[in-house]
């Protein structure tokens, strides 16, 4: 599993430079990455339905307890094998969607490291290294979000879908090392042997708490769903694939894994059951509202993980029979949904529903996909969906008001499914911003191929019954359950609300042009709930942000600075005055040589004059002599690298500032600032050296500890090989702080590049707007 | 700045500056110097380089862009890292190799070679800043 894992991170490395090389045909060649990670998973399926789950543990922080651990049991089949196997389809789709798009190596890049991401989770063992894919795929998803990332919109929503999620991960972290050490161990396997130990404990609910609102936010359930829709800002393979298939459905995916060690308590059962409805009936509501085809299929997508939600919190047999038929059959309509949405989108050049009719003419294949999903979607024989939404009925039986919030939101399903995949393209043709023709080869081969499989699967559903259903409820549920999946029920109770259903769905459908249009009018602007905290939270930060950025890091840098010494003396002094510590100061000058008098009156001369000068260059020179006899007091003690870097800093600082000052208006250095900053600025700087020499003095007033001194002195030599202690000290001893050192310096320089390159561009502009001014005059 | 002065001794002196910088480098483990210092030394050479013939000529005579140095550098040293971990190690151990030449021993090690790092690193963010500030 680890070398799979391994294969697919390499493979998304080295996509954009495939990506350029193969040109045309790189979504083609391309999606032999997830093909053969789906042969993979599928040659793991005899094995995982025998009852061997695949397991591999590699020590990684032995330390912490953590370790790559991979267990692939029947759950982790279903996800890998959707994964791998919509990803296939999806890399092909991409290729098509994408043809021309100068940010093609980067979308490989992306959608292939999320996708190893997301096997990681469904394929972990270990809570702290799920934790990580799990964020890992919250980031990609952040990237391929903000695809478009010239346009605000896109941005925004990015962020939006980061914040919710990766705040929700957080939590879910905290719930994790909760869970790690009420059971003593961070393997999952281990974790659910032994529920009592988890459930009985007094810290149960907060842990469920909290690893629940980061499946919560993961799956878009109410009050988070609201980052889903928005996350329609993606380009639609990214929608298909990651907000419909796969990443949406890793909180589902946690909470089934968890299921059989903290599950069957009523604290699971009602936050489950209550968050799943809410979110089913917010969605559904939300639904009516919607014309865009992608945001119709979010918020269908919202409902659908609701009802899985809710199914695992009700926890039954047959509950969890129908999750994960259910969770298949959408994983198989879903994503061609939002394919055919998106060819619809890239041929006809819209996404409003309401714009488009007739397309079936020019678009025959994406039709019969679209609408062959769509019939699944609906929850209409003979596909697979049908058999999911029949099972869902049968597992809430018992449960009479869930089975009611079901039906509405199996109607609207029934809408949703008829204006993205029936009206669009039955009736007369209408003028379409664009000329509508049929999308190619590579746009129709995954839509047209999930839903037969969607088809297939319904007409035939023996052939996935023991090889992964019953594998994945058996993960489920903790136990090995054997069932039979059904086209034909018979005449149950479940087919009569099922008809019930259609009915209302279809009037729903038929009626939705009357009444949809006054209804979206009325509410469509209405921002409540949910989304007007996150909005109003947001805008309440940035607010505070900005002002407290005011008060502390003003544009001038002289207000900075004082903000900074005066803070650190009043802080740091008052304390020390307050406090005691200060009175252990020993003033002892005894010993001082004449050429030691000699570089202090050196660095007091220089200081003075860097403080009466009027003139940019003497200032500039005479900080460097400050710096230079700072440097040789080094060298009176004896740090010859401290006083080599000293000099060599100093000599660049004082390059580097006159290059700066050069290019500044020649008024700067005297027009602002009289003589009473001047006062101020010398009383504060007098305050802060006064304080550091205090503070100085009296440290080393206290007996020194040498303990650490004597460590290096013994060991550079035996244990590093090195006679020069600082150099040994840098590359060896403390090796990890100097590369953290080298990467913030890299980063530095990243920004400060950044900044003067910007600032340059503006100035020459400022340049060509003056230059006519000057002429006139 | 166009001076003849200027133009005639920084040739001579950036070859001198560039030999001490890599001189401090190699030496850094026994006697003061090190990647850091040695990387500060070669970019005061350029940025002399750079006020005396301009920030073109100095990244022609480059050749790569700064901030390629500074991501080769970070490489450099986290390989120099990995090649511990490759030896079964942990993360950043030293590993050496003992070269004899006649009387000589040549010592390298990984130490040196994240020694290297951090000096491409330090020349690449100096001199970031001064070929920005001088470009016009």
């Amino acid at each position: 599993m680890l070398s799979a894992l391994l294969v697919a991170f390499g493979v998304a490395l080295v996509a954009p430079w495939l990506t350029v090389r193969l040109g045309r045909s790189a979504g083609w060649a391309l999606a032999l990455l997830p093909a053969g990670l789906t042969a993979y998973f599928l040659s793991l399926g005899p094995g995982i339905a025998a009852g061997e789950p695949l397991v591999q543990r590699v020590s990684w922080v032995p330390q912490l307890g953590v370790e790559l651990a991979f267990r692939v049991d029947g759950l982790s089949l279903l996800f890998g094998l959707l994964i791998a196997g919509i990803g296939t389809f999806v890399a092909i789709y991409a290729g098509g969607y994408l043809a021309g798009d100068r940010q093609m190596p980067r979308f490989y890049l992306l959608l292939f490291a999320f996708m190893a991401a997301m096997l990681g989770v469904v394929t972990s063992d270990d809570l702290i290294l799920l934790f990580v894919f799990w964020e890992l795929t919250s980031i990609t998803s952040f990237f391929l979000i903000g695809y478009k990332h010239e346009s605000e919109e896109s941005r925004a929503n990015a962020l939006q879908g980061l914040f919710v999620t990766a705040g929700g991960g957080l939590a879910m972290l905290a719930g994790f090392v909760l869970l790690g050490s009420m059971a003593g161990t961070y393997r999952i396997s281990e974790l659910l042997a032994s529920p009592a130990l988890l459930v009985e404990h007094p810290a149960y609910p907060v842990a469920l708490a909290l690893v629940a609102l980061g499946a919560f936010t993961k799956s878009a359930q109410w009050p988070f769903h609201f980052w889903l829709p928005n996350a329609m800002a993606a380009p639609t393979p990214v929608s298909s694939y990651l907000h419909s298939a796969t990443m949406v459905k890793a909180g589902v995916y946690l909470l089934a894994r968890l299921a059989p060690g903290l599950g069957g308590t009523p604290e699971w059962f009602w936050l489950l059951t209550l968050v799943g409805g809410a979110t089913v009936l917010a969605a559904t509501g939300l639904t009516l509202l919607q014309r865009d085809s992608k945001r119709l299929l979010a918020y269908s997508t919202i409902v659908a993980l609701g009802t899985m939600v809710l199914l695992i919190g009700v926890g039954t047999d047959a509950a969890i029979k129908a999750m994960v038929v259910f969770l298949f059959a959408h994983a198989l309509y879903k994503a061609p949904l939002f394919m055919a949405a998106g060819s619809v989108d890239h041929e006809a050049g819209t996404r409003d529903v309401t714009r488009l009719a007739g397309l079936g003419r020019s678009m025959p294949w994406t039709w019969l996909a679209a609408g062959l999903a769509g019939i699944s979607a609906a929850g209409l024989p003979p596909m697979l969906g049908f058999i999911g939404k029949e099972l869902a009925y049968e597992g809430l039986l018992g449960a009479p008001w869930l089975l009611a919030v079901m039906i509405v939101a199996g109607a609207v399903l029934l809408l949703v499914s008829a204006m993205v995949a029936w009206a669009p393209f039955a009736g007369r043709s209408v003028r379409a911003p664009k000329a509508p023709h049929e999308a190619p080869l590579s746009m129709l081969v995954g839509p047209l191929a999930l839903a037969a499989l969607g088809l297939t699967f319904g007409l035939a559903p023996g052939l996935v019954q023991d090889g992964l259903m019953r594998p994945a409820a058996a993960a489920v549920l903790g136990a090995p359950y054997a069932f039979d999946l059904y086209l034909w029920h018979g005449l149950t109770l479940a087919l009569g609300l099922s008809l019930l259903t259609i009915s209302l769905g279809v009037v729903l459908a038929a009626t939705w042009r009357r009444w949809q249009p006054a209804l979206r009018s009325r509410l469509g602007g209405v921002r409540v709930g949910p989304v007007a905290v996150y909005e109003g939270g947001w805008r309440w930060l940035l607010r505070f942000a900005e002002v407290q950025t005011r008060i502390v890091q003003p544009d001038d840098l002289r207000q900075q600075l004082t903000t900074i010494v005066a803070f650190t003396v009043a802080l740091t002094g008052g304390v020390a005055l307050w406090r005691g510590g200060l009175e252990s100061m020993v003033w002892a000058p005894s010993g001082a040589y004449l050429h030691e008098f000699l570089y202090f009156s050196v660095i007091l001369l220089a200081t003075a004059t860097v403080v009466r000068s009027h003139s940019r260059l003497v200032v500039i020179t005479s900080l460097g002599v400050v710096g230079f006899g700072v440097a040789f007091v080094f060298v009176l003690f004896a740090a010859p690298d401290l006083a080599i870097t000293q000099f060599l800093v100093d000599t660049l600082v004082v390059i580097i500032a006159a290059l700066v000052l050069i290019r500044l208006p020649s008024s700067a250095l005297r027009a602002e600032g009289g003589r009473d900053t001047r006062w101020l600025s010398g009383a504060i700087a007098i305050a802060g050296g006064a304080l550091i020499t205090g503070l100085l003095l009296a440290v080393t007033s206290l007996p020194f500890d040498g303990s650490l001194t004597h460590f290096f002195e013994a060991n550079s030599y035996p244990a590093a090989r090195g006679r020069n202690i600082v150099n040994v000290i840098l590359v060896d001893f403390r090796a990890v702080d100097t590369l953290a050192e080298v990467v913030v310096l890299a980063v530095a320089a990243g920004g400060v590049g950044a900044l003067l390159r910007r600032r340059l561009r503006r100035g020459d502009a400022d340049g060509e707007r003056r230059a006519p001014e000057g002429g006139r005059r | 700045m166009k001076s003849l002065i200027l133009r005639t001794t920084t040739r001579p002196i950036i070859v001198v500056l560039l030999l001490i910088s890599v001189f401090l480098l190699l030496r850094g483990h026994d006697l003061p110097g090190g990647g850091f210092i040695g990387g500060l030394v070669a970019a005061a050479a350029a940025a002399l380089y750079a006020i005396a013939f301009g920030a073109d000529a100095a990244a022609r005579l480059l050749r790569v862009r700064p901030e390629l140095l500074v991501g080769w550098g970070m490489a450099t040293a986290v390989v120099a890292g990995l090649l511990g971990m490759v030896a079964g190690r942990e993360f950043l151990t030293g590993l050496w190799w003992v070269i004899a030449v006649g009387d000589q021993e040549i010592k390298l090690s990984t130490p040196l070679l994240f020694d290297v790092g951090v000096y491409l690193v330090v020349v690449g963010v100096v001199l970031r800043f001064v070929l920005s500030l001088e470009e016009r």
